[in-house]
């Protein structure tokens, strides 16, 4: 046990130090930037036509004066107490505008991330048991249409059909336009989220259904399913008992990898269905020059990726018996 | 006696890419044959990449898809064609493998015995099995790496006797073990033999196999060069010059070295196979196919064996 | 009748026909440059017909034009992002096998650029470029590097201690002479692959940041320039405007997909596939 935790202990430094590193390079790359947050923003011939006072003021607002290092350190200390400073485009909190996005990309994310999982698994054992032979060559094309399918076209094919050709969805936004908050049902919800989903699932399934065919091929090449053979199993007997069970262990570690695609992906599939998630929200930041927000969206994104990681390294040991089992001994 | 298994003429290659566009047909084994009775334990003695695993696959049925297999293969008489495989293997003929590679490293001992039967009936005969080997009802809950070399074995050798099969393949059930540790395994499968089956010991080591087998065939480069009787060897009445030069090598023996490489399969030419290394050779022995004759008892492929002419 | 090539010679051919034809495409954008730029409002949203097979949009423009440009512009972009990528892999990754410390450095940057959700570690970079054409391509260049590095590095470790490079090192042949011969004729079919394997997603990527307005600008005729275009026409019923630019994109990308898997299949000498 003391062993595990220690494990569990070094893992999470590592994924502290590994998240000031991205704040880091985030503020960098932001700051970098020779485009000018005013004149994004205010625009070129609003600028001429202030005076420097005003001009000042703006430029106090977007934080242009403040030398680099002082911003950061500055951030870098609200952030330590949970601030992540105001967002100069929504003018809230960054933490409120990210809490309020976050909630509905949530949902997208996660329908996205148990489907595409267990299509992309299934797919993936179907074309790994029936290697070469028909059904693992349709999968095999399907998925290799489906990973050269950028997410935005997807989306706008499912939107062409779904609710231009066929209008039985709608267009856009997570909720009806000109509804009350309270007024929104679950299944307008669901409507709404629909072919977001559908999208976000499709295109996260090709890459995980090629990695467990790849990996289930593999087991099947192992010593041991040649004796499993030997004495006698079925086919389907040793594909569910000894396939499925050594695929699985890989399979954790490949599910929570694809947390970083499924949120890559639903900031392209949000922008196309103006779903207004974390994904739009990114997109609108990083339009508008809006440091805080995008700082604050790259430091919460990558916080969830590593919190996946660490979920998938610990599961992984509470699953793999020569971990448990050799952990327990010592 | 019937024999229990009957190989005539066997031959076994692979469809191979070299690199780039070529394809090719390799050669792994060529006119194998051989024949066990019940009751015994017959050795074929191999240096490693003489083909000598892929002998156990072709037998199981256990083949690649890229293999293509020749000959005739008979079990207690009949031919074995490969539906005939899929229900005899596992019950009536089963296989010890080398190692604890062989076992599902994420599954229990004691279900991965009993291939997801999950009968009482099962349970008593794997613990049954186990016991015969020493091994309590606790291995049943270990994984495969908690187990130590010794005991692996015995788990291999337990999970294949648990049907009262008619033919052991064993192949290579040894390395890794010390002479002490090596010894009690084959006197498993000498115990095995004594109970009626036929067992197939695959290994390279000649010693080990003469401890236990009754009859030896020899393995060079994919072709059986010949079959002896285990007192042919001390009696020093082996025909093939290989065999001898093996038979020298032992460090009991003279400790003579053979010079030379085993040909790689690929490589492999129309006459006989060992007469580059051969200290008898002839030219005629390059030329064609040698066939493989019966001579005293045992048999031979080699056109002037060792103590006389072919009758 | 032709005699049946067997798989592998069949993928070499595959191979050659898919580079040509990206070959192709490649060109036919760049001689078409100007034509994809005419306006012309006489003709202005027509369907596809046999004539404009791709139609035309609001401002007349011939789209077979425009996707042709894009796709050579998406390919121009791939094979110098991807380029890029591949020589910043081979040298970040051949110093971490080479020294313990910097090994545990580039470990720590991989794991932190992959913490990064890709498309928005591309959109930060194009950012930090003022976007644009130079935005882009240094985003897809500088963010897909990470697993190929990490395949490198474990490449050279692994023959590090392959026996017959410690038994050449006994035998007291130079280092560079094992570099050379040994430990290059093995990497490069392994960098080759995986360059070629890049190609798709930088590609994409691209297409998708250039789609969000981080990347090339509006004036060029990009396919994620011309796709986001599109969105506007969409509830008119103008789908060619979007179907036959991305369809076009989706099977450049495939087809170098697939010729990854072809170069795959060729230069690994243990697949043994009848």
């Amino acid at each position: 046990m003391k062993h595990r935790l220690q494990f569990a202990g070094k893992k999470l430094l590592r994924m502290i130090t590994l998240l000031l590193g991205v704040s880091l390079v985030t503020f960098l790359l932001m700051a970098a930037s020779p485009l000018d947050p005013l004149q994004t923003n205010v625009g070129q011939a609003a600028l001429g036509s202030m005076r420097p006072e005003q001009i000042a003021r703006l430029e106090a607002y977007w934080g242009v004066d403040t030398p680099p290092v002082q911003r950061y350190l500055g951030w870098l200390s609200g952030f330590v107490r949970g601030d992540l400073g105001t967002s100069l485009l929504y003018r809230q909190p960054v933490t409120q505008v990210i809490a309020q996005r976050l909630s509905s990309s949530l949902w997208l994310m996660a329908v996205a991330w148990v489907f595409s999982g267990v299509l992309g698994m299934a797919l993936g054992v179907l074309a790994g048991a029936c290697q070469d032979r028909l059904p693992d060559r349709l999968i095999r094309g399907w998925c290799l249409l489906v990973s050269s399918t950028p997410a935005f076209w997807l989306a706008l094919l499912l939107m062409m059909i779904f609710s231009v050709w066929l209008g039985v969805l709608p267009i856009g936004l997570s909720v009806p336009i000109g509804t009350e908050t309270a007024a929104v049902t679950l299944i307008d919800r669901l409507r709404h989220a629909a072919l977001p989903a559908l999208t976000l699932s499709v295109t996260g399934s090709a890459g995980i259904a090629l990695h467990t065919r790849e990996k289930l091929v593999e087991v099947l090449e192992c010593d041991y399913i040649l004796f499993a053979r030997a004495r006698g199993e079925s086919a389907k007997s040793i594909l569910l008992r000894h396939g499925l069970r050594n695929v699985a262990l890989p399979g954790i570690t490949l599910q929570f990898a694809s947390i970083s695609e499924i949120f890559g992906g639903s900031v392209l599939v949000e922008q196309v269905f103006s779903y207004p998630g974390l994904g739009q929200a990114a997109v609108t930041a990083g339009l508008g020059s809006d440091l805080p927000l995008l700082l604050g969206i790259t430091v919460i994104s990558a916080a969830i990726v590593f919190g996946g990681n660490l979920a998938a390294d610990l599961l992984y040991g509470a699953v793999d018996p020569k971990i448990r089992r050799g952990a327990a001994r010592t | 006696m019937e024999p229990i298994l009957e190989i005539n003429g066997l031959s076994l290659s692979f469809t191979q890419y070299e690199r780039g566009t070529r394809r090719r047909s390799l050669p792994v084994i060529r006119d194998l044959s051989l024949s066990i009775a019940p009751g015994e334990v017959a050795a074929v003695v191999g240096a490693s990449g003489s083909g000598k695993s892929l002998l156990a696959h072709s037998i199981l049925g256990l083949l690649p898809y890229n293999s293509h297999l020749e000959g005739e293969i008979r079990f207690l008489g009949q031919p074995l064609t490969p539906q005939r495989t899929k229900k005899l293997r596992g019950r009536e003929i089963v296989l010890v493998p080398q190692g604890v590679t062989y076992l599902d490293p994420l599954m229990k001992v004691g279900p991965q015995i009993r291939g997801g039967d999950r009968t009482e009936q099962a349970r008593q005969r794997s613990r049954r099995a186990l016991e015969r080997y020493g091994l309590g009802t606790e291995t049943e809950n270990l994984y495969p790496f908690e187990l130590s070399g010794g005991m692996a074995r015995r788990v291999l050798i337990a999970s294949a006797v648990t049907t009262d099969p008619k033919l052991v393949i064993a192949d290579e059930p040894t390395p890794g073990l010390d002479a002490r540790a090596a010894g009690r395994v084959l006197g498993h499968f000498r115990e095995i033999a004594e109970g009626g089956a036929g067992v197939l010991l695959i290994t390279h080591d000649l010693e080990l196999a003469l401890t236990i087998a009754s009859r030896v065939t020899v393995f060079y480069a994919g072709e059986t060069v010949e079959e002896a009787r285990a007192a042919d060897f001390t009696q020093d009445r082996l025909r093939h010059p290989y065999t001898r030069a093996l038979w020298h090598a032992m460090p009991q023996n003279s400790f003579t070295p053979i010079p030379g490489t085993q040909p790689y399969p690929g490589a492999v030419t129309e006459g006989c196979l060992f007469a580059p290394r051969c200290p008898s050779s002839q030219p005629e022995c390059q030329r064609a196919p040698v066939p493989y004759r019966p001579l005293r008892g045992g048999r031979v492929r080699c056109l002037h064996p060792e103590g006389g002419e072919v009758p | 009748m032709t005699p049946r090539l067997n798989q592998r010679q069949r993928a070499l051919a595959l191979l050659i026909g898919a580079a040509i034809l990206l070959m192709l495409i490649a060109i036919a954008g760049l001689c078409l440059n100007q034509a994809a730029l005419i306006t012309d409002f006489s003709r202005k949203n027509l369907p596809p017909s046999l004539e404009m097979p791709f139609g035309t949009d609001w401002m007349g423009r011939d789209m077979l034009a425009r996707t042709l440009t894009g796709l050579s512009l998406s390919i121009r972009i791939g094979l110098l992002t991807a380029g890029i990528s591949a020589v910043v892999a081979t040298i970040l990754g051949g110093a971490a096998a080479m020294d313990r410390r910097l090994d545990a450095a580039l470990s720590w940057c991989i794991d932190l650029v992959m913490g990064i959700p890709h498309i928005l570690l591309v959109i930060l970079i194009s950012i930090a470029c003022g976007r644009g054409a130079a935005g882009v391509t240094a985003g897809v260049a500088l963010s897909h590097w990470t697993s190929l590095a990490r395949l490198i590095r474990g490449e050279i470790l692994q023959l590090r201690q392959a026996p017959y490079i410690l038994a050449a090192q006994k035998l007291g042949i130079s280092k560079a002479r094992i570099i050379q011969v040994h430990m290059l004729s093995h990497l490069l079919p392994q960098l080759l692959t995986g360059l070629v394997l890049l190609f798709p997603h930088a590609i994409l990527h691209e297409a998708s940041v250039t789609f969000l307005g981080f990347g090339l600008s509006p004036e060029q005729p990009a396919i994620g320039v011309i796709l986001s275009e599109s969105m506007r026409y969409l509830t008119t019923g103008k789908w060619w405007l979007a179907l036959f630019p991305g369809g076009a994109l989706v099977a450049v990308v495939a087809l170098f997909a697939q010729m990854g898997q072809y170069l795959r299949a060729l230069l690994d000498p243990a697949s043994v596939h009848g």
